[in-house]
């Protein structure tokens, strides 16, 4: 049986995060990466990117060719987990190997949630989060006479494919089953304007509605039936609602699992030297101070790392993840962080900027500490970090708040006592 | 590993270091061309952040643990092994700005000329003295060669 110091199932942010810090911190130390998908390590945001053209496959790799070889990790890919066993310290793969190790990384990821609708046995849906699913896509579109699409969801996932499938020409219906598209990242004014960004675009959207069947003639798609009866014609159906914990592994196992699996600040599963990072996970939320599915890119990748660095022996913790979302929709960018409402029954003040004629929008969230809790940028994100940085810092922001919705709103207005970086006072030898 | 940092009490926001940054990253390297012949126009990866008379220059200050890298979502956003630099690969960028929403330094900044992408320091590859340090008038932004505490 071969035997890894590091095994880490899953060949993605999380995984790779986990991998350059163990080598920081561990030279020789035996790694081994095991995925079920062939690809050298990609980026999965990029798939609408790809998609639409905007660039070439060799782009949508996260790491450069060579990065197992300089990494001295050993990747398994291709090849799917099957079975862990926690009393032998070993995993099985589908090929029925068994491979032992010292330290196991579960960064498995989420997979797509993809809801029971009458018609999906007998004529073809696709998924959108992987590079199979992009590729399939792609390939549908070229070869297909393909001219219209509905895709069923209006979060990142969905608006995503949108913005990847117009650049081909395809018109787009979305449905969405809240009234309001992107409502877990954006409050309902912001998500007016990206809506309003994605129709002038041509994209249609059908809110408060859901697909109760997929309709076809001869093996193809010819359209949806939604909810209330109404029936969209479309060649192609995507289904984008979002994605869930890929848990399998370790249900009805010793690891404890919630909606994901159970980790601690250090990454620690409740099984001894079982980690756990990125889309599988309950991960520590700096601003809700609570453990909870973060599923994006930045928090799996440092949650990998910090993971890795546990591994390796050097204590530290995850504190510094929340829910963060950037994005730019057809050169519109939007940035959120936190909350985007105060949460119920707390007493919160609530800052906004709005200038409809721009299609601008900021919003600040302050708690009674005086502590920025939430932000949304819509159209004006430039330096938006930095009040992410005082939220992290739980920065007191009172001697300044009547400056934090300026357009340039920079270091220079944070006073210098609260400034974490005095990078702009340092003193030169 | 080297870094420019300012020094406020001194800096008068004369914005020079805009300037030659913008010379520096032209195609020319020549200033009137770079200024008024070349087709884009040119883009400084530093600015002066002003209020009253404060003032003092922000750019990339090449963290050692820099979170623009730990989040680029398609590795864009690198350390160069080599210098231990925080470089970025143009040819990479989508310009998602996840970078800016990171970047507690507000040090990123978004080139819009060509495609979008995301823009920063890369302390002049090629000179021994960062442009902007070079023509700074006050010393108000300085080289370092040091290790972050």
């Amino acid at each position: 049986m071969n035997q890894y110091k590091y095994l880490i199932i899953g060949n993605s942010a999380g995984g790779i995060g986990a991998i350059e810090t163990i080598r920081k911190v561990d030279e020789d130390g035996t790694i081994a990466v095991i995925s079920d998908e062939k690809y050298h390590t990609y980026s999965r945001p990029l798939i609408s990117y790809y998609l639409g053209g905007e660039i070439a496959y060799d782009k949508m790799f996260y790491r450069k060719p060579d990065f197992y070889e300089k990494k001295k990790v050993e990747p398994i890919l291709g090849k799917k987990v099957v079975k862990i066993d926690f009393d032998n310290n070993s995993v099985i793969l589908d090929d029925q190997t068994a491979i032992g190790y010292e330290k196991l990384l579960l960064a498995t990821g989420g997979e797509p949630f993809v809801p029971r609708i009458s018609g999906m046995e007998t004529y073809e849906y696709s998924t959108f989060t992987t590079m199979d699913d992009a590729l399939k896509i792609k390939d549908k579109i070229e070869k297909e006479d393909i001219k219209s699409a509905v895709i069923l969801g209006g979060g990142l996932i969905g608006l995503k494919a949108a913005e990847g499938l117009e650049a081909k020409g395809v018109d787009i219906t979305i449905v969405e089953l809240a009234d309001r598209i992107l409502s877990p990242v954006l409050d309902t004014q912001a998500s007016a304007i990206i809506q309003k960004v994605f129709e002038d675009k041509g994209v249609k959207f059908m809110t408060q509605h859901t697909i109760s069947e997929i309709l076809g003639e001869n093996g193809k798609v010819t359209g949806v039936l939604l909810d209330k009866g109404e029936n969209i014609p479309c060649d192609m159906v995507i289904i984008a609602i979002g994605v869930r914990p890929r848990i399998e592994l370790v249900k009805d196992t010793p690891v404890k699992i919630g909606r994901g699996i159970i980790v601690d600040k250090h990454m620690r599963t409740s099984v001894p030297n079982v980690y756990a990072c990125g889309d599988c996970a309950e991960v520590y939320d700096f601003i809700l101070d609570n453990f909870r599915l973060t599923p994006l890119w930045p928090n799996a990748h440092v949650g990998g790392r910090i993971a890795g660095f546990n591994m390796a022996g050097v204590d530290k913790e995850y504190v510094w993840g929340t829910g963060m979302n950037s994005v730019d929709f057809f050169g519109f960018p939007v940035i959120s962080a936190g909350y985007i409402n105060p949460p119920e029954g707390q007493d919160m003040e609530v800052l906004i900027k709005h200038i409809p004629e721009k299609m601008i929008y900021k919003k600040f969230i302050i708690n009674k500490d005086n502590n920025i809790v939430g932000m949304i940028f819509v159209n004006e994100v430039d330096r938006a970090g930095v009040i992410l940085g005082l939220m992290r810092d739980k920065a007191n922001i009172d001697s300044f708040r009547d400056e934090i919705m300026l357009e340039d709103f920079g270091q220079i207005h944070i006073p210098v006592n609260i400034r974490r970086e005095k990078a702009a006072l340092e003193v030169v030898a | 590993m080297k870094r420019v940092v300012a020094n406020e009490d001194v800096c008068i926001a004369c914005r020079l270091c805009e300037v030659w940054c913008k010379v520096q990253h032209s195609q020319s390297k020549d200033i009137i061309r770079a200024f008024k012949k070349e087709g884009q126009p040119p883009m400084a990866r530093v600015h002066v952040e002003e209020k009253g008379p404060k003032s003092f220059a922000v750019q990339c200050r090449h963290c050692e643990e820099p979170d623009c890298v730990y989040s680029c979502i398609t590795g864009a956003m690198y350390i160069d092994e080599e210098t231990g630099q925080v470089m970025h690969d143009p040819e990479k960028c989508v310009g998602c700005w996840t970078c800016i929403m990171v970047c507690h330094r507000g040090a990123i900044l978004r080139d819009e000329r060509l495609r979008r992408i995301a823009a920063k320091c890369d302390l002049c590859p090629g000179l021994d003295i960062p442009a902007c340090v070079a023509h700074c008038p006050n010393e108000a932004l300085c080289l370092v060669e040091e290790k972050e505490e």
